[in-house]
Order: C-alpha cells, then structure tokens, then sequence
C-alpha cells in the first residue's frame, strides 16, 4: 500500500559496493531514504551497516557505486566523492556513532558549540581577527549559546550543561551525542544504533525525541532520519521505511508490516539452512 | 602486624640491594686528576648513605601505605583545591614578575629572563600540546627559525629588532605550516618522530650551510633592541637612553629592558592562548585532541585546525628565538640541540597539558631551580630526575592538572583531569 503522496527522495545509494582487500562488505546495494522519513536499515551482525553508514558519511570511499543526496534547496551533491568533513558541512549529513565519541573532558555546552564550529567560523582568517574582538563574533556566540539551549531542552540535559560529557550516566551521553549532532543544522541525520544499551523507558523516550526531530518542532525544520537499530521494539514503532541487509546484500525494502511479513526476513534473523549457501562476507 | 613488617624490611632490603648493585660503581668510585694520570677515588660512605637512604625511604613508604589515613583525599578534591589555589597565585606571580626590577640584581635579572623565555616557549608549545594534542618533539626548530631569522635579517638588510619581531614569528609559522602539511597525517608516536626529525633537520642546516649562517661559528654581533629608537649603548651619547633621560649609562638598564620585552611577549603568548581557547578554533583544538573522528562527522576541516595550531605556536617559538638573538648577540646551532625541546616539553608535561599557570610554575622550578642547585653540581642530575620520578607517582597529569570550562551557562567547574584525553596526534 504504497503513501498517497510520495515524498521526493533525499538520499539514493545506488549499486554501493565496498570491498576491504578479498572481503565484500557490501555489495551493489541500492536503496532510498525519502524526505521527512525515518528510514531504518537493520539486520543480522556483521550484514554490512555500519559499513553503508560509514561510505555515506565520508568515512569510507566506496569501492564502486553512487550516493546521491538531493537537498531540499535543490541541486544533487555526490557524497562518494566527498571527504568526510565536507559532507557534513556542505551537504550537512549529521551522525553518531556506535560506541558513544563524545568530547568526554569538555562540557556538555562546549560538545554542542563545538558542533556549530562552521557557522561560528566561517573560515581560519575569522578564527584568527576575533582573537582581536574583530569579526562580530560575541553575536554569533550567543546565537550558538541559544541554539546549544534549544537542543539541551529538548533532550532534557539542561541541568548538567556545566558537566563534563565524560560524567554523564550512558543514556544521557546517547542522548547529548544526538542533540550535538541536530546542533550541525542537518538535512539527514544517521543514527548508528542510539538504542544500545538502553533500558526500556530510555528507548520510548528516544522513540519521542526522533519522531519529534523528524517533524521539527519549536521553530527546527524536520530532520529526515536514517538509523541502524537491533532493538525491533523502536524500529517497528518509529520507522517509515526499513531496508534489511544480509551479508552486505538488500533481502527486503518496504514499511515495517511488509518487513516483518517478508520470509526472507524471517530466514535471515532465525536462520535457515537452504539459504545460507554463500560464505559469510560481511565485515 | 610482625608478618607485614617482615614483609616489608624484607621489600626494602631487595631495594637496598638494587640500590648497591646501582650506585656501588657509580657513586662509590670516582675519577680524579691525579699526578701524570686519572686516578680512581673510592668513596664507600656515599654508598652507604644512598644505599641506607633507599632502605629507609622505602621502609616509609611501605609504612605510610600501611597505615595510609581512610579518607585521603580523591583526585577530584585537589582539582577543585588547585583550581583554588590558581586564582590566587597567579596575581601573585605576575606582580611577583613585574616587581622584580625594583629590587633584583645582576644575576636574578638574567635568571629572570632566563626562565621567562622558557615560560614563553611553554606556553607556545601548550597550544601544540596541550590544547590541539600533537606531540611536537621538533619545537626547538621554530626557536632556531626565529632566531635566524632576526640575525640574518638585522645583518643583511640591517633591519630593527621591532621590525623584525613580527616577521620572526611569521617565518616560523610559515615552516610550522610546511612542516605540517606533509606530517599531520600521521599520529601519535609517528607524529613525534617526525617533528623530532625536523628539529634535527634545521640545526643540521644550520650548521652545515656555511655560506647563509657562518656554520658552526654562528652569527656575533646582532643588534641589540631599541626602546622607540634609543639605543642602549654603554657610549652615552645623543640617541641612547642614558642621554635622552639624562642618567648614568648603565649595563642594567638594558637588562631591565630586556627582561620587561621577554616578560610582555610571554603575556602576549598568555593572552592570546587564553582567548583561543574560548574562541572557535581553540575549542576545535581541544575538541581534535578529545576525538578526531567526531570532529570530522562534525565538519571541523581536521587538516587546517591542526595546522592553524601548529603555525601559531611556532609563531611564538619564532618571537622566543628573535628575543633569544637579540639578547644573546650571539647565535650558533649549539643552542637549538633536541635538548631545549626535550626541556620546552618537559615544562609542558610536568605543568600540566593545557595549563597556563602549570606551565609557568614548571619553567620556574625546572630553569630556575636548575640554577639554584649549579653549587651541587654532580648530583644536580640526581635530584632532577629523583623529582621528575616523584611528580610522575604523585601527579601524573602534571602540577595543575584538571580544565577550566571554556563557557558555561551557570557556574564554570572544574573538570577531574581523568576525564581529559591527552590526544593522540
């Protein structure tokens, strides 16, 4: 039952290969994350994910293969040939990562102004002329400040703004890394597994604030979603679009109902002696 | 409680033993000119007082481990009790500085530059260091660029000291930014190998490009500064201070004035540390030194905002090295050894990473201590490293370890060093 109207696609990653040496991570992988969605991409272990998520973000140059994002101010940015630190300030592709990288000995205030560290410093000269209180920098610095507030409100960190990241209980620091990476003005934010570890109550209220991102709110833009998850409960409840990989191949691509009746699906998360005649590839 | 003692005597007399086996030859035999040849000296009561110094200061320390007090206190205590402790003593200190003209002599005077140059050099490495978290073994060689820089400017185009201060500091980050180029690929112990290499690679040009530097008999005779055109000159005539302010012409009043340039440029580095560090780049350098890889999912250029670091605190080895010729009169490659880096970044490490007052105290005790203790000669090695090990046990992360929040909404805390990263490169 496809959407009555279907919303332009943001992302397309079409024929996405990565090879490490003799190792397909991931092979000729085609999907796309439509604007103003949450698109999850689960699956077994080792299926290729983080990989994808890593060739999208800039962290891996992809062997073969396109991934092509279409703002919403128009205009089509190739992301396979762009270096990491450009895609997230020029095509403004946000992430987070699975183990928690959180600038630990810093504030929780300092991780989200350094978040916004393009918009403070739009190039070195202007870095250098505010040692010198040139540069209009004190208006820029509050509007950081304000904006760093809006997103510690929102994921309810207010009160341990002057703590050190480092000392944050592990579902906050989940929560801080999310709101440092809203605070880059994302178009698409990528998620690698923001469930981990935490306990059920933790998980609703993540389900809430990325519903709440996706549609904007309190003057923010929606903010379309991609994320890794394992935890089927925040998949199922929040996820417009699951795509589900299997030894770095697609095996399933539609809404959550279509994903969970799927037996190929089925196959891949219980096992199934007739399928699995390939060798495990995935990195 | 008879069973631990025994333990214990037992524990300082292996060290005893170790201590014998270590200071029997070095100390106990020493080397003197006797008639014709050398001659060999025993000494067996410095080995008896070493060995029964180790015996002992073991034996209490085992003792204090034993009986050690509940309740000493944490890490995060002495954080909050330095943070304290440096806010007072840093007004002190820079009044202590700005005072010392009144009232010191010949000899504290070149002490006190001395040290401040140090101080200065501590604090440019800090921003490598300390803040951005690449470890530059090789930063002597932006002291050497500086220094060169000046004499050769002042001898070619007989420029001025003044004139010259700037375009010192902007050579050295002009070679700070080439040498980072090709190298900040690299992290960690490669980074340090490198920039190690580099500081050898400049003093053995120095040495060895005859035609540019007069080699190893270095450049004499560089100008000495000028106080808005006034020269120092022992002459005393129309253009020197002396006869401008119509005093006695005096060897001191140049001292002073040098000592007040090393004292203004080290608060220049100070001043424009501290205010990076609560501007964007700053907080992007101790961000890369925290986690590059989220800098970079953050879109922080990690090339350029270590390069910027880079440059800038060789444009401050540069300024050190233009006030290092200026003073001395005289340069050769002998003073830029590995050695002056070794020192530069001990001062850093033993201040504490990131530090300001830290490393202003270490460059104090480390320079200035190393000159108190000149009458010990011999053992003033001993005691040196004797320190440097008890600092390493008992603070690891340096004198004033722990870090002020660079903004806050309510009140600023300070941050337990354990949870600072020293970067990795």
């Amino acid at each position: 039952m496809p959407a009555p109207l279907m919303p332009a696609s943001l992302l397309e990653v079409r024929d996405l290969t990565m090879r490490f040496g003799g190792l397909t991570a991931v092979s000729s992988l085609s999907f796309a994350v439509r604007a103003g969605e949450i698109t999850a991409v689960i699956g077994p272990n080792g299926a290729g994910k983080t990989t994808v998520f890593n060739c999208i973000t800039g962290f891996y140059r992809p062997t073969a293969g396109g991934i092509a994002l279409s703002p919403p101010g128009g205009g089509t940015l190739a992301l396979e040939r762009m270096p990491g630190h450009r895609i997230a300030r020029r095509a403004r592709v946000a992430r987070t990562f699975q183990n928690i990288r959180l600038f630990a000995g810093m504030t929780v205030l300092e991780n989200l102004l350094v978040a916004q560290h393009n918009t403070l410093m739009p190039s070195v000269a202007s870095g250098l002329l505010a040692v010198f209180g040139l540069s209009g920098h004190a208006h820029a610095e509050r509007a950081a400040i304000a904006r760093a507030r809006f997103w510690l409100d929102a994921v309810d960190l207010a009160a341990r703004a002057d703590d050190p990241a480092g000392a944050l209980p592990y579902g906050a620091q989940r929560r801080l890394e999310i709101a440092r990476a809203m605070c880059t003005s994302p178009v698409l934010l990528c998620l690698d597994e923001p469930a981990a570890g935490l306990n059920p109550r933790e998980s609703e209220e993540l389900s809430t604030l990325l519903r709440r991102i996706r549609d904007g709110a309190g003057g923010e833009p929606g903010c379309s979603i991609l994320l890794i998850e394992h935890d089927m409960g925040v998949v199922m409840r929040i996820s417009d679009h699951i795509v589900v990989l299997d030894h770095g191949r697609k095996i399933s691509d539609g809404s959550p109902a279509e994903v969970r009746a799927d037996p190929a699906v089925i196959a891949a998360y219980l096992g199934d002696g007739d399928d699995d005649d390939s060798p495990a590839t995935a990195a | 409680m008879p069973a631990r003692a025994g333990a214990a005597l037992r524990d300082a007399f292996l060290s005893a033993l170790v201590a014998l086996g270590l200071f029997g030859v070095l100390i106990g035999l020493k080397t003197e000119s006797g008639p014709g040849s050398l001659v060999l000296v025993a000494r067996p009561w410095a080995v008896v007082i070493a060995v029964g110094l180790v015996f002992a200061g073991r034996l209490a320390l085992l003792a204090w481990r034993g009986w050690r007090p509940a309740g000493t206190p944490s890490p995060r205590r002495l954080v909050a009790v330095g943070g304290r402790i440096g806010r007072v003593l840093a007004p002190l200190l820079l009044a202590f500085a700005l005072s010392l003209p009144f009232y010191a002599g010949r000899y504290w005077m070149d002490l006190g530059i001395l040290v401040l140059t140090y101080v200065m050099l501590g604090w440019g490495l800090n921003i490598v260091v300390g803040l951005a978290g690449l470890l530059d073994l090789g930063y002597v060689a932006f002291y050497a660029v500086g220094a060169y820089s000046y004499a050769l400017l002042a001898q070619t185009f007989g420029l001025g000291f003044w004139t010259c201060l700037p375009l010192a500091g902007l050579l050295a980050a002009c070679w700070g930014v080439m040498l980072g180029f090709p190298v900040l690929r690299l992290r960690g112990d490669y980074l340090a190998i490198v920039t190690l290499a580099f500081g050898e690679i400049i003093r053995i040009v120095l040495l060895n490009w005859v035609s540019l530097t007069n080699g190893p008999n270095g450049i004499s005779g560089i100008p000495r500064p000028t106080l808005f055109g006034l020269t120092f000159s022992m002459g005393g005539g129309p253009g020197t201070v002396s006869h401008f302010f119509g005093v006695e012409p005096d060897i001191s009043q140049r001292v002073i004035f040098l000592y007040y340039v090393i004292l203004g440029l080290a608060l220049l580095t100070n001043w424009v540390s501290l205010r990076l560090r609560r501007l964007p780049l700053g907080r992007a350098w101790e961000a890369l030194r925290e986690d590059e890889i989220a800098c970079r999912a953050l879109g922080i250029n990690v090339t350029t905002t270590k390069l910027t670091a880079f440059a800038i605190g060789a444009c401050f080895g540069g300024f050190a090295g233009a006030f290092f010729a200026t003073r001395q009169a005289f340069i050769s490659p002998e003073s830029f050894t590995f050695m002056e880096s070794a020192m530069v970044l001990a001062i850093v490490v033993l201040g504490g990473l990131g530090s300001q007052l830290g490393v202003a105290l270490a460059a104090l005790i480390m320079i200035g201590g190393s000159e108190l203790f000149r009458d010990f000669a011999e053992y003033r090695m001993l005691v040196f490293g004797g320190a440097l090990v008890a600092m390493m046990i008992l603070r690891p992360r340096g004198l004033v370890s722990g870090r002020t929040p660079s903004v806050s909404l309510g009140t600023a805390k300070q941050i337990s060093p354990d949870l600072i990263a020293q970067g990795r490169g």
